[in-house]
């Protein structure tokens, strides 16, 4: 099904996820081609301590590397970034990242739509934004803004999500392109690959 | 959402107008705060804002203000305060005198707890607390020393994972929803009104502590403001950042070497 609508290029994957998130991602990380042509930034509701754990349990599902990002890292192809924790991720205009330390958004920092909505300001249709599981409404907004932008947006199939209220959300308020299950996701996002 | 050259039209503004140099501020997360502050204000069209902005003297206060950002917390990052506590105050008790610079303080919650810290290693009788930021109503909050009540169960929390072993709310008295912290703390903060990408150096330290203030710069004006502190650390003087920031890809790296894990850097050319 999704390989027809792929004719154009994908430089970035943002996928943004809270209560259930993980679960998924830790399906959905194994599953993938160890060599992508694009970047894969995860962003996800977590606890406010500076620990590195979550870089390490997702690294230890994939062999794809995977970076807690840094103040003014250099966006690299084939590569996951993974939001730090207590931190807005956004993307700069010459492919780099900023973090930032201000208000919580949506009670949330790091927050999905401030991500989503950065990402879709400098990746525009070649930008593809996943929102999986959580109960809050962070997400809609940012897919709202990929949408915009010209770019594919994806929610998690509320049925097969730990917490359906967040895609649902999303479902509701935007016009998404894609409403997938874990196994029709993976192969989507195989099917980016170049 | 705004154009970038809106908000180039708006940064020339402001530059022209009043000297704040903000064209070297991180874009995206600039371009955010601006976006925030036209819906909050519900500014109809960009030429009303920027109108405002150029016309009225009370609102460009307020625009500063809103477009940098002023968040922050006591003991933020408790690992951090506990080698502030453990490794880094123990090879300062031996000075004479010991000057610290909070450059980029903003309401000052890190002054505070860095007061606290000198207190409770004897040497804060001897210290003295240099405070600085460019906003000005984010350094008075600083100086009365008054924080939200609501924050103190988290701020206590911080506090005694970096270490501390006192009751915390035994340093300030609460009313009204607020609290004030013990007026001793604050007798050795000096609060002043700095720019971090137009001011100069003013003295020479023994401890900066600059934490998530970087992040909000590009890489050019950072390694600008990292030789500014280069210029005012003393020999073996400590350099301390945000978790997330580095002095890795900068001018002044090579005199530095990084204490342990945390984000601290000791000057040792």
């Amino acid at each position: 099904m999704a390989e027809n609508s792929l004719k154009r290029s994908c430089d970035v994957v943002v996928i943004g996820g809270s209560t259930g998130g993980l679960d998924v991602l830790l399906k959905v990380l194994p599953a993938l081609k160890p060599t992508l042509s694009f970047t894969i930034i995860v962003v996800l509701h977590r606890k406010n301590s500076a620990d590195s754990t979550l870089e390490a349990l997702l690294a230890s599902r994939t062999s794809i590397p995977v970076r807690e990002v840094e103040d003014k890292d250099v966006l690299a192809v084939g590569h996951i970034y993974l939001a730090p924790a207590d931190y807005h991720l956004l993307i700069e205009a010459d492919k780099t990242f900023s973090l930032d330390y201000s208000e919580k958004v949506n009670y949330s920092r790091p927050s999905l739509d401030v991500t989503f909505e950065s990402a879709a300001d400098v990746y525009g249709d070649t930008l593809v934004g996943i929102l999986l599981s959580g109960a809050n409404t962070d997400g809609t907004k940012g897919l709202a803004a990929i949408k915009k932008e010209g770019g594919i947006t994806i929610a998690q199939k509320p049925e097969t999500a730990q917490a359906p209220f967040m895609p649902q959300q999303a479902i509701d308020n935007v016009a998404v392109d894609f409403i997938l299950d874990i196994p029709d996701m993976i192969s989507f996002i195989n099917a980016l690959n170049n | 959402m705004i154009a970038e050259a809106e908000v180039d039209i708006l940064l020339n503004d402001l530059y022209e107008l009043y000297g704040y140099d903000f064209s070297n501020y991180s874009r995206a997360s600039l371009k955010r705060r601006i976006v925030r502050l036209w819906m909050l204000d519900k500014f109809p069209s960009f030429a009303e804002f920027r109108y405002r902005v150029k016309s009225d003297a009370d609102y460009l206060k307020r625009f500063v203000e809103e477009i940098t950002v002023t968040v922050t917390e006591m003991f933020r990052d408790p690992l951090f305060y506990r080698c502030l506590r453990t490794e880094i105050l123990p090879t300062l008790t031996a000075k004479p005198f010991i000057r610290v610079w909070h450059a980029g303080c903003a309401t000052g919650e890190e002054v505070y707890s860095m007061a606290i810290l000198l207190k409770e290693s004897q040497i804060l009788h001897k210290s003295l607390l240099y405070a600085t930021d460019l906003n000005p109503t984010a350094l008075e909050k600083a100086r009365r020393g008054i924080f939200p009540l609501g924050s103190m169960k988290q701020y206590s929390e911080n506090y005694i994972e970096s270490g501390g072993i006192l009751d915390f709310s035994s340093y300030y008295t609460a009313q009204y929803g607020q609290v004030k912290f013990d007026e001793k703390l604050a007798e050795k903060m000096i609060f002043s009104t700095h720019n971090l990408v137009s001011d100069r150096s003013f003295n020479e330290f023994d401890l900066i502590m600059c934490r998530n203030v970087l992040i909000y710069f590009d890489k050019p004006l950072q390694d600008r403001v990292l030789s500014l502190f280069d210029e005012s650390l003393g020999q073996l003087g400590y350099l301390a950042l945000g978790t997330k920031e580095t002095i890795n890809f900068s001018t002044i790296k090579p005199n530095y070497k990084q204490q342990g894990k945390e984000k601290i850097w000791r000057k040792i050319a």
